[in-house]
């Protein structure tokens, strides 16, 4: 981390905490550095910064350090961080709110396997309302460029009958494509 | 007897197919009736919430939505991923204006009628439990079992509406101790199996599968008993990479608890998917004699 000056850096970056505030409509000012949103982070092992330690620079306002970090990307949502919160602060919606600020802001180079995943997810679930779980790897391992991850699943699995070779298809796709795209348009993207 | 709405989730009819096959069985026996919803969609899971709010909340409710057309007044979700995403919308859609903001998305209004019931608390009600017991052909004495709740349906406890302890829960063990086995106490029950990172960062997913193998190997588990169709498939496919890398041999099987009762029912592990589990669950097959 290179040095800078902190009160200039929460003056230029004011709006961005507040945004990340009303977005996750968390007061992450309440924090009070406890850690133990960190103690318990079954994550932390392959972060960068510990959840904590996230927590203190959004409110430092240190807007590219956190969007650039690995932490935000690592983080799988098992909430153990918003149970165990003393402050009643829901971190892991937190990090949610800082993947999509990360990508809004175009920080997207550390959750470039993250995002395809997810894209790559919901571009399924938007054509067929379900998620055709044979389609997405392939389309994620294609997008990702590693051609046979986890191809060694693809054949005992399709022989347990756990795999099917074609998506279900829904009846309401309309219902859904409209859910999607309303959405996208909404938030502005 | 009771009814539900049911709410497959995308898993059961693929990975976690074994899951369906057990928990229809098991239902039958019990006098259980489960509705399907019908034409339902994908809830979304964690690529929704981790993209797009609005997203996140409206594909879910739908699927209430949906339940509202049918006789019943609770739904349940087997997978315990889906089961967060419906507590989600259960807890945020009390805010009017969001929920306003909701169903101008959907074609039938999300009126929250229908009640989110944890599937784990369909079987581990008194009244259901005493029925489970009595129903008992084959005990499990003698088969030391580590229950597996995983991260979501349990937390966060203010959303997921879980009766029981975050940090302890106790349904499934009760349910395993009706069945004549033995839960272990062992501190990794509701420790995230990382299933979410298995196609980014696959290095940080076997460690934590590692993580939670040699814990129950270490409580003296026969098997880790699961009710979450990802944390199933997670601990169970991923084994093989897992041993491969920390050099280990756990050769743990991962039944769903469903498979667990209805083996005590004395059901065909045919009929209970337990040919599709991948580590070989011969071991618990053995203990109650049918292997």
């Amino acid at each position: 981390m290179s040095e800078f000056n902190l009160s200039q850096v929460l003056e230029t970056n004011r709006s961005f905490v507040d945004e990340v505030i009303a977005e996750s409509g968390q007061d992450i000012r309440q924090c009070y550095q406890c850690a133990k949103c960190s103690g318990g982070c079954p994550g932390t092992f392959a972060m960068d910064y510990l959840p904590n330690q996230i927590m203190r620079m959004l409110m430092l306002g240190m807007k590219e350090e956190v969007l650039k970090s690995q932490t935000i990307w690592v983080c799988m949502a098992c909430n153990t961080c918003t149970t165990r919160c003393i402050r009643d602060i829901d971190v892991a919606r937190v990090m949610d709110t800082l993947r999509q600020e990360a990508v809004k802001h175009g920080y997207t180079e550390n959750g470039r396997l993250v995002l395809i995943f997810n894209d790559v997810f919901l571009g399924t679930v938007r054509s067929y309302g379900r998620l055709f779980e044979a389609g997405l790897l392939m389309m994620n391992n294609l997008k990702t460029g590693s051609l046979f991850k986890d191809a060694q699943f693809g054949l005992p699995m399709m022989l347990k009958g756990k795999a099917k070779p074609f998506p279900h298809r829904i009846k309401g796709r309309r219902e859904i494509k409209k859910i999607f795209d309303e959405t996208k348009r909404r938030e502005g993207k | 007897m009771a009814k539900y709405a049911l709410y497959p989730g995308c898993s059961l009819e693929t990975g976690g197919i074994e899951y369906g096959m057990s928990s229809h069985a098991v239902a039958e026996t019990l006098g259980i009736e489960f509705y399907e919803v019908p034409d339902w969609n994908c809830c979304g899971a964690s690529s929704a919430h981790m993209t797009d709010h609005l997203l996140s909340l409206a594909l879910p409710a739908r699927v209430f939505a949906l339940a509202e057309t049918l006789p019943v007044n609770e739904m349940v979700a087997p997978c315990a991923a889906c089961h967060q995403r419906f507590a989600a919308v259960e807890h945020e859609l009390q805010d009017e204006d969001l929920r306003r903001k909701v169903n101008s998305l959907l074609e039938r209004p999300y009126t929250g009628k229908v009640k989110l019931k944890s599937y784990l608390d369909v079987f581990a009600n008194s009244a259901t439990l005493d029925k489970i017991q009595k129903k008992v052909e084959r005990s499990l004495k003698g088969l030391k079992v580590a229950c597996y709740y995983g991260c979501l349906f349990v937390k966060p406890p203010k959303v997921v509406n879980f009766v029981d302890d975050p940090e302890n829960p106790q349904a499934m063990d009760n349910i395993m101790r009706a069945l004549g086995a033995e839960p272990l106490p062992w501190p990794y029950k509701t420790e995230c199996c990382g299933a979410s990172l298995g196609m980014t960062k696959e290095d940080a997913c076997t460690k934590l599968c590692n993580d939670i193998l040699r814990i129950a190997k270490d409580a003296g588990a026969d098997c880790i008993v699961a009710a979450c169709p990802l944390c199933q498939q997670n601990l169970d496919m991923r084994q093989i990479s897992v041993e491969k890398k920390y050099g280990t041999q756990y050769r743990m099987p991962i039944p769903f608890f469903t498979q667990l009762i209805g083996l005590a029912f004395g059901l065909d592990p045919k009929v209970l998917g337990f040919k599709k589990l991948f580590v070989d669950p011969v071991m618990v097959l053995r203990k109650v004699g049918v292997a």
